[in-house]
Order: C-alpha cells, then structure tokens, then sequence
C-alpha cells in the first residue's frame, strides 16, 4: 500500500487529496470535494496530463503573436515536445478563437487550437 | 455635454460584465471607455487556462473568457471607445476624457460605473537595494511582452512574490526556453493559488523559497546576478544566509494594488485596506449613483467572480437609472454621503474580527436587503482546520469548517435577507479556532 499526496489543480479550491494506492491500482481517493477532484486524483497518479498554452507566430495581424493551447489535455512528459512542435510555426491573420493551428500536436492526437482573435492589420 | 445613462470607465472583465448587465435591464445609453487597444483588459495577456470554471463550465485561457463577454457586448450593441483615456471624474459624475478621435471631451453620466482594474506592485516600492540595471520587469510586464508583443524579456530568471502571475511566469518563462531559477516568497506561505504552486512550479522542478527575499541586485547595464537570503519571524534578512544567483532577469510579482487615483478625486470614502472604495450592499460608493466593482473595489484571486460582482454592480446602476436618479444638483461641491432617506435606520456595518482584514460589502443600507447579501472577504494569514462564523448581533447565524484559508484566496459568505431586520445594527465576520 503506498498513499500519495496530491494538491488538486481542477480549480483554484486546491483540495488536498490523498491516494491510496497498491501497485498501479488506485485502491480509495480522499479529500476530494467535486467529482472533477476525484477524476483528477484518478487519473494523476496513473497517467498526468496538462492542457498547454502558449503562443505562436501572427503575420499581418495587429499582434505579432496569437494564442493558442492543446484543445484538450496531453500527456505531462509531451509538454517540452508540444512547446517543440509549435516553435517555429506561423499563421497569417485573421484567426478566430478556436481555429486549429495544427491538427495533431506532438503525436498526441490532439488539435492545437487559437484562443484569441487576431484581426488583419 | 453629451449625457450617457451609465458610463463605464475600463474595458476590462468588470467593465464589460457590468455593461453587460446593465444593457439587459434595459438601458441603452451606455458607454464603455477603455485605453488600451482592444477589450478584455488584462485577460488578454493571461493566455493560460483555468478561467470560467464557475461561469460557464468550462475552463478557458484568459483571451476566450474576455471573448465571451466581448462577444454579448458586440452582439448588444454597447458602445464603447478604445485608446480612451479618462483623465477625470468628479462627484456630479462628469467625465473628462481624451483620445486621438475625439480630443479631450467632458461628458455626463446618470450613473457611474468604476472597473479600472489594478495595476502591480513596483520595485520602487519595496526599498529593493542595488543598481538599477536593466532586466528587471514586473511579472505582468514580462507576461505581456510574452504573450502579446512576442518578446522573451531574459534567459536566465529570478522571481521575487509567489503571487500567481509570477508563478505562471515561472512556467511561461521556463517553457519558452528560458532557466528559472528560483522563486523568492517572502512570507512562510504562498500568495498564490495551489494549483499554481502544481502546476508551474513542481511540474517543472523550479525551487520555491519561502522566507527569502532579494537582498542585493548587481549588474550595471543589465543585471549580472541577484543575491537572496532568507528572513527570519520579523521578515528581516538572516546575514549568514545570502546566496547569489546569476541572472539577467529579475520578475517582480509582489501584490497588485487597485488602481483609484480616478476614485479619489471625486473625494469618495476610500476603503484604506482594500486600498478601493467603500460599498454597501449594491456595490454603491458614498456617492449616490457611482458603483464600483472587479479589482478597482478589491483584488479577486477569480474573473468569475469579478464577473458575477459586475453583474450585480451594472443591474444596480440600471435600476439606479430608471428609479432613483435626480439631476445632478449645480453648485454642490462636497460628495453625497451614503444615501439615508428620512426616518431611515443608520446603515448595518459590516465588523471584521479575528483575522479577516476586510469584507466588501462594508456596510449594507436596505433592511431587509432585496436580495441576499454576498460577503466577499480576505484573511490576513493562513488558518487551518477553523470556521468562519458569521453574527447578526450577537447571535451567529452561520458557522462553516474550513480546513484551509489563506491570504491568496478570496472567500465568500452570504447571508440571508430576511435575518437582517430593522433592528439589525451589525453584521460580525470572523474567523475561530477550533
């Protein structure tokens, strides 16, 4: 039996949660005070992600740069690799909030979308 | 003089939930007056996620929560002005305000709705020693420059404050490829959100240092190296515990003060703690007809919260509108006080005790209120396993476990309408040991 400590990162409450854990198998989840608490516990201890956010180029936009993030979460260790697979890249404006950049980051499988709206300048 | 209904001075969250609500009570002669270049103040440079789980469940980057409310402002028709800068108010709510379009104009507003937002902490404040170098930004300057201009302010990085925008800094700055050494608290605790400490810190190995502050900045041109050292129990530097880091970057992220050199002309009471104005339960100043809300009133740890207080703060200015308004009396020059109608009770105050520094509301006029009371509040140190207990008088009517509450964290009580009587003198919130 093995209890992990864990801060829950599913909204700014930070609930302390505590796993207990045999093996890989998540035997009881504590302290958790929504379900969002609970599946985050679940899922932290035995497969971590991250929704990543960052920027990329904008050509002929009224920014240099546009937002972007994965549209949903991806595994931890691939954060380097998104930030990798996204240098470098340009877009030309306009962009619109939820436009897809790139259709599947880093071998995630998941779409890397804007999250501004960037008119031409 | 052009005469508005209500005019909202700052595009920022606040503003635009307040014009917002405003426009669906059905006023339409709102202006919103903004000096940046676009809406959506500083949610546009907080491109991370976690915005709107209340509001819309959904968790969003800063830029998509400001586009939602941007979008119902478009859709609604509210004007408003960009790179409009408001130079002056004054208690008649008199606006002067200047920009390329229009030059310096005066207008009037029926009613007045205060969303300036704040503005970060400086160096200058801190009695910081050292040379002044270059390579020394607050944390938002560094976000901006970051997440808007496209510029990476430094390689190698010190941050000073563990307030959240210095901890999404220390993950920004460390995934566009620059070295984060550490980040400097200078409180036994963090001033931002745990999931932050998570997320940005731990998940990248970055040391947070609690108790340690920056006790010597070297470098001439730019900044060679910033040495910390850690405090003791009087936040004095312990000698003997220096340690230099070499850098070229220094980030500030040391408090955010709300931003009311507006307010203050106006000669309206001025809450000295929450640095905002005083309100009562509609959000109303000391002057009759001009509300307050979002961080100009109070720094919120959540947009949603600004949000939802907004929204409460533009539906008052509306009913204030089309009820209450009288014209604005020529001649008076001292500010209204808090409006008391003949006959009328003195208003209930809200009293703080045992470690809660302030509440907003802080007083609360009408009796029973027409709606529940929402108490949003700050403690001024970290408290486990106590309750917050709320009094009515002398008999608490609310008492709530908390296992945890610190100063980052907004906390929030309401209380019921119908406990609040005309006997009511005062409203106590406080926190106890268990």
């Amino acid at each position: 039996m093995e209890i992990r400590k864990l801060t829950c990162i599913g909204c700014p409450m930070g609930c302390a949660l505590s796993v207990t854990m045999e093996g890989k198998e998540v035997k009881s989840i504590e302290g958790y005070t929504c379900k969002r608490g609970k599946d985050y516990a679940a899922k932290e201890v035995t497969n971590p992600r991250r929704i990543v956010t960052s920027t990329v180029r904008i050509s002929q936009g009224v920014l240099p740069v546009v937002s972007v993030k994965t549209k949903e979460d991806i595994p931890k260790e691939k954060i380097l690799d998104c930030m990798h697979a996204l240098d470098g890249i340009q877009v030309t404006a306009p962009v619109r909030i939820g436009d897809v950049i790139i259709d599947d980051i880093a071998g995630t499988g998941v779409a890397l979308v804007a999250t501004k709206n960037v008119e031409a300048s | 003089m052009k005469t508005y209904d209500i005019v909202i001075v700052g595009g920022g969250p606040a503003g635009l939930a307040a014009a917002v609500a405003a426009k669906e009570q059905g006023i339409d002669k709102i202006l919103i007056l903004e000096r940046d270049a676009e809406l959506g103040g500083i949610l546009n440079q907080c491109i991370h996620n976690g915005f709107g789980l209340h509001t819309f469940q959904e968790e969003l980057t800063g830029p998509e929560y400001a586009g939602r409310f941007i979008d119902q402002v478009k859709e609604l028709g509210i004007p408003y002005l960009l790179h409009t800068m408001v130079l002056h108010i004054d208690h008649r709510k008199r606006v002067t305000y200047v920009n390329q379009q229009d030059g310096m104009c005066q207008i009037q507003a029926k009613s007045l709705i205060l969303a300036m937002g704040c503005r970060e902490r400086s160096r200058g404040a801190l009695n910081i020693p050292g040379y002044r170098p270059a390579g020394i930004f607050s944390a938002g300057t560094a976000q901006r420059l970051v997440n808007m201009e496209g510029y990476l302010p430094g390689k190698k990085v010190v941050i000073l404050g563990s307030g959240d925008i210095g901890l999404i800094m220390a993950r920004r700055m460390t995934l566009e490829g620059a070295q984060v050494e550490a980040v400097a608290e200078l409180m036994p605790y963090s001033g931002g959100l745990k999931r932050n400490i998570v997320q940005c810190l731990d998940d990248f190995q970055i040391p947070l240092l609690l108790s340690h502050t920056v006790v010597r900045i070297e470098g001439k041109e730019r900044l060679r190296s910033v040495t910390l050292a850690q405090v003791g129990q009087d936040r004095k530097p312990i000698p003997g515990t220096e340690r230099t880091y070499e850098c070229d970057t220094l980030l500030l992220s040391v408090g955010l003060v709300p931003e009311n050199e507006l307010s203050r002309e106006t000669g309206m009471k001025m809450n000295p703690v929450t640095a905002g104005p005083v309100v009562d339960e509609k959000l109303s100043t000391d002057i009759r007809g001009i509300f307050a809300c979002g961080n100009v009133l109070h720094v919120h740890d959540l947009v949603d919260y600004v949000s939802e207080e907004a929204g409460a703060a533009g539906k008052n200015a509306a009913e204030y509108v089309k009820r209450d308004h009288d014209q604005p009396e020529e001649g008076k020059t001292a500010p209204y006080e808090f409006e008391q109608e003949p006959g009328e009770s003195a208003p209930i105050e809200i009293v703080v005790r045992g470690g809660v520094r302030y509440t907003v509301p802080a007083l609360i006029h009408a009796r029973p209120p027409k709606e529940d009371v929402t108490i949003r509040f700050r403690v001024g140190n970290v408290y486990r396993n106590c309750y917050v207990a709320v009094y009515v008088d002398e008999e608490r009517i609310l008492r709530r476990k908390k296992q945890i509450m610190a100063p980052g964290e907004m906390e929030t009580v309401v209380v019921k309408k119908e406990l609040l009587t005309g006997q009511t003198q005062t409203v106590t919130v406080c926190i106890e040991e268990a």
